[in-house]
């Protein structure tokens, strides 16, 4: 392996803000956090594909896949991570390299790409991935893209998470591990203010950024960068400047939320935009660091008062749907999303939570949602498409929100089914989102196609009498 | 006929092409009882699930050997046995096909002497489930050559030659570029004539998007073994697309006798195969076929008005490319740009003057100008900027529903098609205004007396 990608995964398993990695003992954080493949029954994306879902979100970016089609062929403009400006993270750009490039190297081809690149789309940087294939044949992506930077005075930036060193998750902390190193603290910023913030960890899916931020805004607090969703090459560069992050909870960024505390004084807390609750949490938590690191008291007050109006004005929308959807049983399985703060929202609608997934919970989730659903709570650890298929055909749930993957297990059971994956198209985020995704419930279940599609065919139905 | 030219560019850029073991793994979802697996990292099978996913909204199988960098390094023997037997306990399918990809393909695993060895050391287990493989690497060819390699692949390891013809079993091999509609379409014409159709693969049984009784792992339906087997005992094999030359050549090689369409969009095209189906089965084309027939030739009629004269820029896979030109030009459009995956013999035969392999920013900028273009889904940022309706065609349509039933084969598929691209022009018919025709300056000059300043119009008293 190459020195410096081993050095870096180890690095990232050493994570001590991770509270999953200090309850290891030694031995198993030695191993890492990735659990052993299992040829044949295994199921996600490679380290590559997480590193490119960490970053493509910065917009203005050029982003070079370096490696063979498959790599960028297979998968370019597929996630709905939304801009309010630039296009260009939505053009494909990769080497596409033939068998004489695997040959004799690739790395003309790739200095040459970004050439074109910069000569043609001007952007202001471009982001170079490596693959499996160009790492296995040592194509030195790091030297390139250096000597490229030199030669076009563009920042010019390797990500170095060939898909073969592990999972999607290990790809998203080496991506990160690239703005680390490449990308944060390289400009300052015209201005500061005390309400500067970064926002680490959050890819604005649909837009559900745009959820949270009318809330921030009404307070005066700025968003200095958010990394990396509607995110800008500059603003992330500026980034060191915020006075306080938010490292949102599915941790796939803890090492940029550890690391600028480190090296920039930076404190952060980890905390959630889905439920009601974890957006006032996390409003208060937003305040409490602002005005620890300076800013004027008054905004506690402010949040507060804030938090007030927007909670009440929530919870009136969604006990709306109170009558509708008592008693309807849900069957949760996420994955990055806290489960514990959807559930608390779903029972606030009058919905029975059947089970939930806890794949990724930590210790405390669990013990979280224990205290929501009861000692009872039906917790899932990995459920198999066959299991899912019966519990549903066995109607012992009305309606399955998860992610893509399990879509068509829920579909062809003839059963409801909400996506709340990050393929998804709606929104969820905020005191918003949660209204939405209580009326999406009511709108999906109540559809009328449901009953029709199981009604039987004529042919399957016993012959009852002559019809005259 | 086309020039091909190869692109220059160091960087492609709005990828047009997809890879080769993507289309391998997509043959084999057309056979039944299946589970693809690709020899590569999990990111290889992730991606490409995803994007049949997207296409079709159905769940797809299809495994991985999880190879990683150390089993990569040190050979993938392991990690396909492992996979083998992993897919045999969970799903127990009748075939385990297997593609490589760029990363073992890199590595030079060698797959045919792992299989041999693997196969030995587990046969009862294995008993039950064949496995069959097809070398794949990323970096050569695209997504048509991988479903040929596979087909081929397929053909080699299972037809042997036969003693006797079934009567009146007619083989289909299908390129990549047909769309479970389009299968069954076929399937329906050799039917009319009362012969009984073959088809490998036949994803119009697994990807039609039907609603099974249970929960399978493996694929839900297609092509059986004894399908491919029985390719042998055909009395004809009908072969549609450049691409499906090699596998047909196979097939003649253990003494079928094989036809090769190279498209079955259009009047003309179909014609042929009706011509086939008449001598193969002694039978004069029913009734509802000549009316079917007519009705084409009056969508003919009545779409030239909308098609005539219209520049379209295609991108797209060359048999798809070269079955959906010659309709326009059939139509009285120009193919004003033409840019393709793959390298094949059909590309000269386009009805354009060159043919590009290439990438969606080469097919924008040749389409600036046109009326239409003609690609799948990714072009959609690219018609945005031109400005101009994007026609849908190929995988992957990520962001329409319905792919798996757009049918453009035969008289009614041809029929359809032009319909629906005469509506696509006539959805976007420019409105005129006051100023969509000015004179040039020289003409006002002129009819101002050649006066350069303006001549007052008297005015007439009443």
């Amino acid at each position: 392996m190459d020195a410096r990608v081993s050095a870096k995964i180890q690095s990232v398993f050493e994570e001590p803000a991770c509270e999953h990695n200090q309850n290891k003992d030694e031995k198993a954080r030695k191993k890492g956090c990735t659990k052993q493949l299992s040829p044949g029954a295994a199921a996600g994306g490679c380290a590559f594909d997480g590193a490119k879902i960490a970053l493509q979100p910065i917009a203005d970016v050029a982003h070079l896949v370096h490696g063979p089609i498959a790599c960028e062929g297979n998968s370019w403009d597929n996630r709905n991570s939304s801009t309010s400006g630039p296009q260009l993270y939505r053009t494909g750009f990769t080497t596409d390299i033939g068998e004489l490039d695997v040959i004799y190297g690739g790395e003309k081809r790739l200095f040459k790409s970004i050439r074109e690149i910069i000569e043609k789309y001007d952007p202001p940087a471009v982001f170079v991935y490596q693959t499996c294939v160009t790492a296995l044949i040592g194509d030195d992506i790091e030297a390139v893209c250096k000597r490229a930077a030199e030669k076009f005075g563009t920042p010019v930036v390797p990500v170095n998470a060939p898909g073969f060193v592990g999972p999607k998750n290990l790809g998203n902390k080496l991506g990160a591990e690239a703005l680390l190193d490449y990308v944060i603290g390289t400009v300052e910023p015209e201005v500061t203010t005390p309400y500067d913030i970064n926002i680490i960890g959050e890819y604005n899916l649909a837009g559900e950024l745009w959820q949270v931020r009318p809330l921030l805004d009404a307070l005066g607090i700025r968003v200095l960068a958010c990394i990396s969703g509607d995110g800008r090459y500059k603003e992330v560069a500026q980034s060191h400047r915020a006075r306080a992050a938010m490292m949102v909870c599915s941790k796939s960024m803890i090492n940029v939320a550890r690391k600028m505390e480190d090296r920039y004084g930076i404190p952060f807390f980890e905390g959630s935009f889905y439920g009601i609750e974890d957006m006032s949490d996390t409003l208060r938590n937003l305040a409490r660091l602002l005005v620890e690191r300076g800013a004027p008291a008054d905004l506690l007050a402010r949040t507060e008062a804030l938090i007030a109006v927007e909670e009440k004005r929530a919870w009136e929308r969604i006990a709306v749907y109170r009558p509708r959807l008592e008693g309807k049983k849900v069957l949760l399985i996420t994955g990055g999303v806290k489960s514990w703060s959807v559930v608390a929202a779903l029972q606030e609608a009058g919905l029975e939570v059947v089970g939930t997934s806890v794949k990724k919970s930590t210790k405390e989730d669990k013990e979280k949602i224990k205290e929501i659903m009861g000692e009872d709570a039906h917790m899932i650890d990995d459920m198999t498409p066959r299991e899912m298929f019966k519990m549903l055909r066995e109607a012992r749930a009305d309606i399955m929100l998860s992610g893509g993957r399990s879509q068509f297990v829920a579909l062809k059971a003839k059963m409801p089914w909400l996506d709340i994956n990050q393929e998804r198209h709606y929104a969820y985020a905020g005191y918003e989102g949660m209204v939405d995704l209580v009326r999406e419930i009511s709108k999906t279940l109540f559809n009328p196609m449901w009953e029709l599609v199981r009604v039987p065919a004529p042919w399957d139905v016993p012959a009852v009498g002559e019809v005259c | 006929m086309a020039i091909v030219l190869d692109s220059k560019k160091a960087c492609a850029v709005n990828p047009l092409k997809m890879s080769q073991p993507l289309g391998a793994c997509y043959a084999f979802l057309g056979l039944s009882s299946t589970m693809p697996l690709m020899h590569g990292s999990q990111g290889c099978t992730s991606f490409g699930l995803v994007l049949l996913v997207r296409h079709f909204k159905e769940a797809i199988p299809m495994q991985t050997t999880a190879m990683n960098e150390v089993s990569t390094i040190l050979g993938g023997m392991d990690n396909i046995e492992q996979a083998v037997l992993n897919i045999k306990k969970r799903a127990n399918p009748a075939l385990i096909a297997i593609a490589s990809t760029g990363l073992t393909e890199t590595k030079g695993d060698d797959v045919d002497g792992y299989l041999h060895l693997i196969r030995a050391k587990h046969a009862e287990t294995l008993a039950g489930s064949e496995i069959v493989y097809v070398s794949t690497p990323d970096f050569v060819g695209a997504f048509q050559d991988g479903w040929a390699a596979a087909v081929k692949a397929l053909i080699a390891a299972f037809v042997t030659p036969a003693d006797t013809r079934v009567a009146g079993r007619i083989g289909v091999l299908p390129g990549a570029h047909l769309t479970p509609a389009d299968l069954e379409e076929v399937r329906e014409l050799i039917e009319t004539f009362g012969l009984h159709p073959v088809l490998v693969p036949d994803l119009s049984r697994s990807l039609d998007g039907h609603i099974p009784e249970d929960f399978t792992p493996t694929t839900l339906g297609g092509a059986s073994l004894g399908d491919i087997r029985g390719l042998a005992a055909c009395e004809h094999v009908i072969a549609i697309g450049e691409q499906m030359r090699g596998a047909a050549e196979r097939l003649e090689a253990v003494g079928v006798p094989c036809t090769l369409f190279d498209r079955l969009t259009g009047l003309t095209a179909t014609d042929a195969l009706v011509a086939l189906l008449m001598r193969l089965s002694g039978q004069p084309a029913p009734a509802r076929l000549k009316r079917q027939r007519g009705q084409l030739v009056d969508a003919m009629l009545d779409g030239h008005f909308h098609l005539g004269g219209k520049r379209v820029a295609i991108g797209a896979e060359p048999d798809l490319l070269f079955a959906l030109a010659s309709l326009i030009h059939e139509m009285g459009g120009e193919v004003a740009a033409a840019v393709t995956t793959t390298h094949s013999p059909v590309l000269t035969r386009v009805p354009t003057p060159e043919v590009l392999v290439g990438d969606l920013e080469d097919l924008e900028l040749r389409a600036i100008g046109c009326d239409l273009l003609l690609t799948h889904a990714h072009g959609r940022q690219a018609a945005a900027r031109l400005n101009i309706p994007l026609f849908r065609a190929g995988i992957p349509q990520f962001d329409r529903i319905g792919a798996a039933h757009q049918l453009s084969v035969g008289y009614r598929g041809t029929r359809d098609l032009i319909f629906q691209l005469a509506n696509t022009f006539i959805a976007h018919l420019h409105a005129h205004g006051p100023d969509d025709w000015p004179l040039p300056a020289e003409a006002r000059a002129a009819a101002q007396g050649g006066a350069a300043t303006e001549n007052v119009i008297p005015i007439i008293p009443v």
